[in-house]
């Protein structure tokens, strides 16, 4: 298990959004998701009171990045088509993302092993996956 | 404990105006008009309308707004917003309201424009704004349709659910909208066309989406005891259920079951009725995928057997299991949100009013509702009697 580290005190910080320390995270080059120290049972996306048990002694951990595709469609826009998915990531919570660096979207399958990528996109850093084994 | 609502109230008259294309008339107007035409077939005058309820998917101020328009001043309104579901969930929401003695008449209604005028980019990126979901709206999903199109991926995969068989919902839909002419789209469809029209989110396609379309609807409910002397065939509200789970798609535990499990439930034993009990089914098919889904967490069919139940024109007119028979938000209309197209037309079809497209033996009705992605959920059954 990867160390975590304690979220900032809620009570204290002025800049304690769960929301934004995530997304701060990722500027920084890094998935974190939180872990609630009561139940151990992580969860995502990241809130300031566990959706599992209640508690707000939450902890911030690195991410292991892997990932399975639970479900997955391409948008087929005008100005061209991109990957839209679920991952159940391996620490258990799911979340919305894409999986990028496909020769060709209908790839991107149910059951597929992924692995995290934080990547710019429109000027932010964005989580997205590629197929395990092509870590870029 | 949980007391029950059984045949509490019953629904009176019903209305619906600017279906189509309203010509661009304001969203105000088109449900004024809708609101009217009910009122009146109430055998009540507007001024006897004490509820309201109504809801908006752009603005937070449509109860006030429209109790202003149509001149009325309620002891009890209320207008919560549970996406397109929301005119069926209201239906408990009016039985409570009346049961408590707050009011007598509850006018539920709803309109809207999009198809005449279309909302501008200015408004649609309002709309996101407003209901932000940082960690779904940068992957770009194309919603509501993406969302949908992922859970129909996920019930492909774990039950062998096929293409064809979405398609099915969609040609039914259009057989039945061809017996209705208030029905937008009546052109034949094939299951080729389905599967060869634009695709939008894979394995969705542009004939797998429900229209966009204009139109306005309304009905009036009030106490079962007041019905009966307003109405000459009330129909009473024997059971609602509603529930949600999420809001957003990434966050729904099992893409393969919804909050219909739980809807459902909760109407049926309110109305002590099971499945086996229902004559016509009303169900919102916002996309194909979503009757196969609730016909499975309703309990018409077990888990993952909605493709296989929907095909060989099960449910198209002729099958055995009738439904969406007006034709559906795929081929009737559907200006936003729908669920108040279904209300009506199970009262329709209680009341033998169906002409061309009336189900021979129609007793007791389901109408179930969606809203957001898959998110809230709202069931009613509905009879002629008690």
């Amino acid at each position: 298990m990867t160390a975590c580290e304690s979220m900032p005190n809620l009570q204290r910080e002025a800049v304690a959004s769960a929301e934004r320390f995530y997304f701060d995270s990722l500027a920084r080059g890094q998935f974190m998701i939180p872990r609630c120290s009561s139940c151990q049972k992580f969860h995502f996306y990241p809130r300031v009171i566990c959706p599992h048990c209640g508690a707000d002694t939450l902890l911030w951990c690195a991410a292991s990045g892997e990932g399975v595709v639970y479900a997955t469609t391409t948008v087929r826009g005008k100005a061209g088509s991109h990957n839209v998915c679920l991952v159940d990531l391996q620490e258990g919570p799911r979340m919305m993302s894409s999986v990028v660096d496909l020769d060709d979207h209908a790839q991107a399958q149910i059951g597929m092993k992924v692995l995290a990528s934080i990547r710019q996109v429109d000027g932010a850093p964005l989580l997205v996956f590629v197929a395990a084994g092509d870590r870029t | 404990m949980k007391r029950s609502l059984r045949g509490a109230v019953a629904i009176l008259g019903t209305g619906m105006a600017g279906l189509g294309d309203c010509g661009g008339m304001t969203e105000q107007e088109i449900i004024a008009q809708a609101a009217h035409k009910a009122v009146a077939a109430s055998g009540l005058v507007m001024a006897q309308i004490d509820g309201i309820i109504t809801s908006s998917l752009t603005s937070p101020w449509w109860v006030m707004r429209m109790a202003e328009y149509l001149g009325i001043q309620p002891t009890f309104s209320d207008s919560t917003m549970f996406g397109g579901s929301s005119f069926i969930a209201d239906l408990k929401v009016a039985a409570m309201a009346i049961e408590a003695g707050l009011c007598e008449h509850v006018l539920v209604c709803y309109g809207a424009n999009p198809r005449s005028v279309p909302s501008s980019s200015q408004i649609n990126q309002m709309r996101a704004a407003l209901d932000p979901q940082p960690f779904e709206h940068p992957y770009k999903p194309f919603n509501p349709v993406s969302s949908y199109a992922l859970a129909a991926s996920r019930h492909m995969h774990e039950y062998g659910t096929t293409r064809q068989q979405l398609a099915e919902v969609a040609v039914a839909a259009r057989k039945w909208a061809q017996r209705n002419p208030e029905a937008f789209m009546r052109e034949p469809l094939t299951i080729d066309e389905v599967l060869s029209s634009k695709p939008i989110s894979d394995p969705l396609t542009l004939r797998d989406c429900c229209l966009v379309t204009d139109g306005a609807g309304a009905f009036v409910v009030s106490s079962a005891k007041r019905a009966r002397d307003l109405h000459a065939k009330p129909v009473y509200v024997l059971g609602t259920g509603h529930a949600h789970w999420h809001r957003q798609i990434s966050c729904m535990p099992d893409l393969t079951v919804t909050p219909a499990l739980q809807s459902g439930r909760l109407a049926f034993e309110e109305a002590g009725l099971t499945p086996g009990d229902i004559d016509v089914v009303q169900l919102y098919d916002a996309f194909t995928i979503n009757p196969i889904l609730f016909l499975e967490d309703l309990g018409f069919c077990a888990k993952g057997e909605g493709g296989a139940f929907v095909s060989g024109g099960r449910i198209a007119p002729g099958g055995d299991f009738p439904m969406n028979t007006n034709g559906g938000g795929l081929s009737f209309g559907h200006p936003g949100m729908y669920s108040i197209f279904l209300v009506i037309e199970a009262v329709a079809q209680l009341r033998g009013d169906c002409g061309d497209r009336q189900v021979d033996k129609a007793d007791v009705a389901l109408v179930h509702g969606n809203g957001g992605v898959l998110s809230s959920q709202a069931t009613a059954i509905l009879s002629h009697s008690v």
